[in-house]
């Protein structure tokens, strides 16, 4: 990625003997740069050259690959800084902490538990971290294999005794858990356990500096399945950390082009869920906490559905009739777009007002009332066709439909073509209340 | 290979504005929020709590429970949430609601002045959100709060005429409301600001909405304001009112006592406005209205932590 062809040159062998279809090596070196040549048609590129091509093509985030099965996952890829530039591609990985000094079996079937119903999709944690805290290696090993047994989510084995992880991989290996962590003292032997496993490697250091130091180590003895961990704790060094990596790796500075990880873990579990949080919006790839409590979890998944969703490509819910409340034949019945956050507005307005009401949801494409009238998906026509099709009127004993206050231009084109009366409701959902009080209920 | 850490050379910085009778400072970052690393951050951000006028209608109980003794009463209501430690008071005027008591300019200005004299913190005065009433009460308000140096709001496109006028004549800082459009907040900063109130006496106010809620484009808007105001756009470049309260305490995830799946109110209900104001800090929020005392505790820690070097 990004390579000129003068810098592809320079890695070349300038024999210019025109094996490769091209009259010069610098002319081969353009047609790489232009990804119109592969660097196979030269049969002299030295093998120190082709590695340096290589990495130097690779994304500036690599991918990591995590777990093995349904919830198998993974990392990296980013493009970004801001979300607003791009997006955010792998949402981080959320990590309850187990101990191997506490009933492992009980605290994974409470991190099971926690599966919540967001905007209608189904949202979960990511991870389950196994601590070594009793210091033993077949305890580690044994409470690994308890948690494997009873969850199917990806495991991240932490223990500093290589031992340990040697034996907890032994148990968990083959379903690729993140090993925790290459330090540097050993970073070797840390090295020689994942790799047979192919098992992502987390290297740890001190501050910056000892870690692109350790993780170049690392590379050296050929290993690139890597996370970085800077070894910063503090809420104020973390994020600029993960800042400062996330933007080194950007500018393509390899040894921080790898996911990251960041332990929120405290004994204060409001102050766990609100660092996780902040660490999830600013680049953490994995995020580690002890609490399965659903309210301290809750949040930090609901930041990230929100964080991670694509600006470019909001969510939507289905075109439908919704029913709030069991409503009867004289409730009202609201029109609004099948972008969820429109939806669940006035949903959620509506049911905040006890107001039993049908909710019909165009189809825009998932866009928003005004944005989608000015793009033209929500028109007298969309709205006519839904309200027919879906046959609302049928489930009603009036004739009146209720459009957004912001599209009210809408209004006399839409009663022509469906022969209701449509009311303008108003601006905000958040009137409805008062709007239900006053014009509805009166 | 050494790290060589990346500094952002920015070119510009986010106005620094001066608040109450005692000159609170706010503003001035010339970097990113918390990155210490790279700029300064000289005031830290800064958090409110609400004084509604009149008892509110629609506050679910665990947020009446710490204020059950104050509702009716504003200037009791103010002096605690000064003791339970807000650093300002946003004073909603509520009651002048046509839905509500309809009061009148001269009725809400005298609670105003009464909440304002009995506190040394600086005021936030909020209308009852009502753009037409708030036009008529809010320059009455500016009137009897002379000398106070309040923030007042919320001015939009279509009254902020007659309420900046009156806070440009009575010393007073004004919110200015957008619907979460870079665009839109542009072009009201500069009305205002064409009709003589100077930029750094201006907070934008994005619009927020809560965790769960539209958080992101909120977001979004910070982070890109904020890049705005770092790169030399001054009619960007203003602090950023945040209000947290009201929108997270709308959240079903705040507001409903009893879903035993979500864990018990208590945590949660704090957790969803504390959540959503750590995240618009580290997007670059700058004054944050909340509405819970344990919230305010809550985030004013983790800006404590974050402001460390
Ligand atoms: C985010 C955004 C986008 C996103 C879309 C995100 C999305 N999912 O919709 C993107 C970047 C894709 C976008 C694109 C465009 N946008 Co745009 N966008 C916005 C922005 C900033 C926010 C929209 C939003 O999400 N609002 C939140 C949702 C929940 O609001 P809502 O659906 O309106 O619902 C509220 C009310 O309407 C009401 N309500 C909803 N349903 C109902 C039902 C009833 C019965 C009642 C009573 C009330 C009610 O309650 C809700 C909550 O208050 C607005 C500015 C703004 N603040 O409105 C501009 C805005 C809507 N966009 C605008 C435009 C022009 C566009 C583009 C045409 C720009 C362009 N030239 O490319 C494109 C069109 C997209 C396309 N071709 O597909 C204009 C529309 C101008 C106009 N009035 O005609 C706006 C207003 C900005 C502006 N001032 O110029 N946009
Ligand atoms: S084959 Fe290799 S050495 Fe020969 S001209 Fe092409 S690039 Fe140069």
């Amino acid at each position: 990625m990004g390579l000129t062809g003068l810098e592809i040159f320079k890695q070349l062998p300038k024999k210019n003997c025109k094996e490769c279809g091209q009259p010069t090596c610098l002319a081969f070196a353009m047609q790489l740069a232009a990804g119109k040549a592969s660097l196979d048609a030269c049969p002299y590129v030295s093998d120190a050259a082709r590695e340096a091509l290589d990495s130097a093509s690779a994304p500036p985030i690599a991918l990591i690959k995590i777990g093995a099965g349904e919830k198998a996952l993974e990392l990296g890829n980013e493009t970004v800084l801001f979300r607003h530039e791009k997006r955010f591609e792998h949402p981080t990985a959320v990590t309850i902490q187990v101990s191997d000094n506490e009933d492992v079996k009980a605290k994974v079937e409470k991190i099971n538990k926690l599966v919540f119903e967001l905007v209608g999709q189904i949202h979960q944690v990511s991870m389950v971290a196994v601590a070594n805290d009793s210091g033993d290696a077949s305890k580690f090993a044994d409470a690994v294999k308890t948690a494997q047994e009873n969850t199917a989510y990806p495991l991240l084995l932490i223990s500093s005794d290589v031992a340990a992880i040697e034996a907890a991989l032994e148990v968990a290996g083959a379903n690729k858990p993140v090993v925790y962590a290459a330090d540097e003292n050993n970073y070797e032997a840390m090295v020689n356990a994942a790799k047979k496993y192919d098992a992502p490697l987390v290297v740890k250091g001190n501050d910056l500096e000892s870690l692109a130091a350790l993780v170049e180590k690392v590379a050296a003895l050929g290993y690139k399945n890597l996370i970085l961990d800077s070894g910063a704790r503090e809420t104020s060094k973390v994020l600029q950390d993960q800042t400062q990596i996330r933007r080194q790796a950007l500018k393509l500075f390899r040894p921080f082009g790898y996911p990251t990880i960041a332990f929120a873990n405290n004994a204060d579990p409001i102050v766990e869920s609100l660092n996780a949080s902040a660490f999830t919006a600013k680049y953490a790839g994995i995020v580690v906490v002890n609490s399965a409590e659903p309210q301290h979890i809750l949040p930090i998944l609901t930041l990230r559905l929100n964080v991670y969703t694509d600006p470019q490509k909001p969510i939507a819910v289905e075109s439908k009739v919704y029913e709030i409340l069991n409503p009867g034949p004289d409730a009202p019945v609201l029109i609004t777009t099948n972008f969820s956050l429109s939806y669940f507005c006035v949903a959620g307005d509506t049911e905040g007002a006890r107001q039993p009401a049908y909710i019909v949801t165009v189809d825009t494409d998932g866009i928003s009332v005004l944005t989608a009238w000015a793009a033209g998906k929500f028109t007298p026509e969309t709205i006519a066709d839904t309200v027919k099709n879906l046959g609302v009127m049928d489930k009603v004993n009036h004739k009146k439909i209720i459009i957004p206050g912001g599209v009210a231009v809408l209004s006399g084109k839409t009663a022509e073509l469906t022969g209701l009366e449509v009311i303008v409701g108003p601006g905000e959902s958040a009137g409805l209340p008062s709007f239900f009080k006053k014009q509805w209920n009166q | 290979m050494a790290v060589n850490i990346i500094k952002e050379r920015w070119t510009s910085k986010v106005a620094e504005s001066t608040l109450g009778p005692d000159g609170l400072k706010i503003g001035g970052e010339s970097t990113l929020p918390f990155m210490h690393f790279e700029g300064e951050m000289p005031n830290r951000p800064v958090t409110a709590l609400e004084v509604f006028d009149m008892e509110p209608a629609d506050w679910p109980e665990m947020l009446k429970a710490p204020y059950a003794d104050v509702l009716g009463d504003p200037v009791a209501w103010a002096k605690k949430v000064v003791d339970l430690g807000a650093d300002m008071v946003a004073l909603r005027l509520m009651s002048a609601h046509p839905d509500w008591k309809n009061a009148s300019a001269e009725e809400v200005a005298k609670t105003a002045k009464a909440v304002a004299d009995a506190i040394s913190v600086p005021l936030i005065v909020i209308g009852c959100g009502v753009e037409e009433k708030d036009g008529e009460i809010l320059p009455v308000v500016a009137e009897a709060l002379e000398g106070k140096k309040a923030l007042i709001g919320c001015v939009t496109q279509a009254n902020y005429k007659s309420i900046t006028a009156a806070a440009n004549g009575y010393g007073h800082n004004l919110i200015a409301s957008t619907p979460l459009d870079i665009n839109l907040c542009k072009q009201l900063n500069i009305l205002i600001s064409e009709m003589g109130l100077p930029l750094d006496r201006i907070a934008f106010d994005p619009l927020v909405g809560a965790l769960g809620y539209g958080i992101e484009y909120a977001y979004s808007i910070m982070e890109r304001a904020r890049l705005g105001a770092l790169t030399g756009d001054k009619t960007l470049a203003t602090p950023v009112v945040c209000f947290v309260g009201q929108e997270a305490w709308k959240a079903k995830e705040a507001k409903d006592p009893d879903v035993p799946e979500w864990g018990p109110q208590d945590e949660r209900a704090i957790l969803w406005e504390t959540t959503t104001a750590t995240t618009f800090a580290i997007a670059g929020g700058t004054i944050f209205i909340l509405r819970h005392p344990e919230s305010n505790k809550r985030f004013k820690a983790f800006i404590d932590e974050s402001m460390k070097a």
